[in-house]
């Protein structure tokens, strides 16, 4: 097909990587436009963890069998994958979590209870996912920190005048600021907000949800202090998560579960824990997942970040061109540096009704207001559909997108 | 045409009154109100209601929200004033319960079974009851935000 070589992905071989791209929806393609809110998986990370079940499994850090440790090795293994993608200087700075939302809920339990003092302030920006929204009011309304909204401007982009501003007290802890935005697929100046938060005394976490799956990350290039992140969003399963901090930050920062695989000694007097990172980790982890995760950092390796942020790139730019010159169609937010994350509203059609027409035609976009609801009401809207890409997208897909919502705008005038 | 097959969702009472609805405006006067809210999608709609006696005269709202959702919101005024408020809440009671199997045999409701085309999509169904959940919630005196969830 003309259109699948137009980008720089050899997108016939990666598509029949991912068995569930050839399945029907009533009898059409599929035609997968939500990878942003969770991706599909390659053939690569389903064997292994179905390999994993069937030949090599047991819990882990604890057994002094064949299966225990064999499982061990492989699930930490994924450790090092992991600060191999990010560049983290060492395997002991990335923490598991089950999810992006909890790498924030940790950091906000565990640094801001112990180490953000009340009367310092915490900031986020107007385009936050509730996942970096709601623990820090949490925080606030238990600690009495303050909790400080960086404004984006009408073209949806921090507004860096006024962010740096809010800096200038030096009573800033923590900033705490997506690096590509669910909804308007703004990608922020990452450089520039760290190199003023810590001017001005403060540490950054970047919520690397998004932007992780099309760019490459380097956190010591970027010197940030925090990085979330979530395994299902790039090709991994769910229930796996990360958490990148710097030693000295780990090192200082208290446990915030208690239990298994979290300690070192354990009387009924005290206990002691664990080494960083496992001191972050109690319980049984995600075994599996970690596993799975593993096999996809390895397929995203495998095609590299220079093609697939190229090819997020011709996707966005012709998302653009089409959808914009569909009457009545109005594409929020318009950042200079923006990924494969599309949100848009159709005059006349509710993007609940959107979503339904597409989903008839085969379509998967979602509609809503994205779990960034502070973020819809500065938009000015209630809710809109978006489209989003993976690695799988094709330019074709979006020309059926583009197609089909002409349609829709007709069936509902 | 395209979308033909969705012509069992989007009924032409359901666009035209998602499009313009009748009862779509805040009442002058009223003597119960309740808001609904489905926060899984961003959905409101505030419903105003006058009595006159023992039976309902009057119902208004205030809606943002998909063309099923402003739709079922007008169709329910339409169909609920004139009756009691014991009616009104067994009638919820049974569109409710017709939104979620497709079926009805309440008599009140004929003029609603446009709206029984959601059964059939899972997602959309909280879309036609929430209008239905703020007036019984107006009726009861009591606030539909935090019972809606329990609607499902």
């Amino acid at each position: 097909m003309n259109a699948i070589s137009k980008t720089s992905l050899d997108l016939t071989r990666i598509r029949a990587d991912f068995p569930i791209l050839a399945e029907k929806i009533r009898g059409k393609d599929l035609v997968f436009l939500d990878s942003a809110a969770s991706a599909q998986k390659p053939r690569v990370v389903i064997d292994a963890m179905v390999h994993a079940m069937e030949h090599q499994y047991a819990n882990i850090h604890r057994g002094l069998h064949w299966m225990s440790e064999r499982t061990t090795e492989a699930y930490e293994e994924t450790r090092d994958s992991v600060a191999r993608l990010m560049n983290a200087p060492d395997r002991r700075n990335i923490v598991f979590t089950r999810n992006s939302t909890e790498a924030f809920n940790l950091v906000a339990l565990s640094y801001g209870r112990s180490v953000l003092q009340p009367g310092q302030a915490v900031v986020i920006s107007e385009m936050e996912h509730h996942a970096n929204i709601v623990p820090w009011q949490m925080l606030r309304d238990a600690t009495g920190i303050e909790l400080r909204i960086a404004p984006i401007t009408d073209a949806g982009e921090i507004d860096m005048l006024a962010y740096e501003a809010m800096l200038a007290d030096g009573r800033v802890g923590l900033v705490s600021i997506t690096h590509m935005s669910n909804v308007l697929g703004t990608y922020t100046p990452a450089q520039r907000i760290i190199e003023i938060a810590h001017r001005n005394g403060a540490k950054v976490m970047l919520d690397g949800s998004q932007s992780i799956v099309h760019r490459r990350i380097d956190v010591q290039a970027l010197d940030v202090d925090f990085f979330a992140w979530t395994g299902h969003k790039l090709y991994g399963p769910t229930g796996i998560g990360v958490l990148y901090a710097k030693a000295e930050l780990l090192e200082r920062m208290p446990p915030v579960m208690g239990g298994g695989d979290m300690i070192s000694t354990v009387t009924y007097q005290n206990s002691t824990w664990a080494e960083v990172p496992h001191k972050f980790e109690a319980g049984t982890p995600a075994i599996i997942e970690g596993i799975g995760l593993n096999a996809a950092i390895k397929y995203v390796e495998s095609i590299g970040y220079d093609a697939i942020a190229a090819h997020e790139a011709a996707l966005t730019d012709h998302a653009l061109a089409r959808l914009s010159v569909i009457d009545g169609l109005t594409i929020m937010g318009r950042p200079q540096d923006r990924g494969g994350v599309v949100s848009f509203t159709l005059e006349g059609a509710h993007a609940h009704d959107v979503a339904t027409l597409l989903d008839r035609q085969g379509i998967a976009v979602r509609a809503g207001h994205h779990c960034a609801q502070p973020l819809m009401q500065r938009l000015g809207v209630d809710s809109t559909a978006r489209a989003s890409f993976g690695i799988y997208t094709t330019l074709a897909e979006i020309d059926v997108l583009a197609d089909t919502l002409d349609h829709v705008r007709t069936f509902f005038k | 045409m395209m979308f033909e097959d969705l012509r069992d969702l989007y009924q032409d009472v359901i666009l035209d009154r998602g499009r313009t609805p009748r009862h779509g405006r805040r009442l002058d006067v009223f003597d119960a109100d309740a808001k609904g809210d489905n926060p899984m999608c961003g959905d409101r709609v505030q419903v105003f209601v006058r009595h006159d006696g023992a039976s309902v005269a009057a119902v208004g709202f205030e809606a943002r929200g998909c063309a099923i959702s402003i739709a079922s919101a007008d169709m329910m005024a339409d169909a609920v004033i004139g009756h009691t408020d014991a009616e009104i809440t067994a009638m919820a009671a049974g569109f409710a319960g017709m939104a979620r199997s497709g079926e009805s045999h309440v008599p009140a409701l004929q003029a609603l079974r446009p709206l029984a085309g959601v059964h059939e999509y899972p997602s959309r169904i909280k879309c036609a009851t929430l209008p239905w959940v703020a007036l019984a919630a107006a009726l009861a005196g009591t606030d539909a935000h935090k019972g809606v969830a329990s609607s499902e």
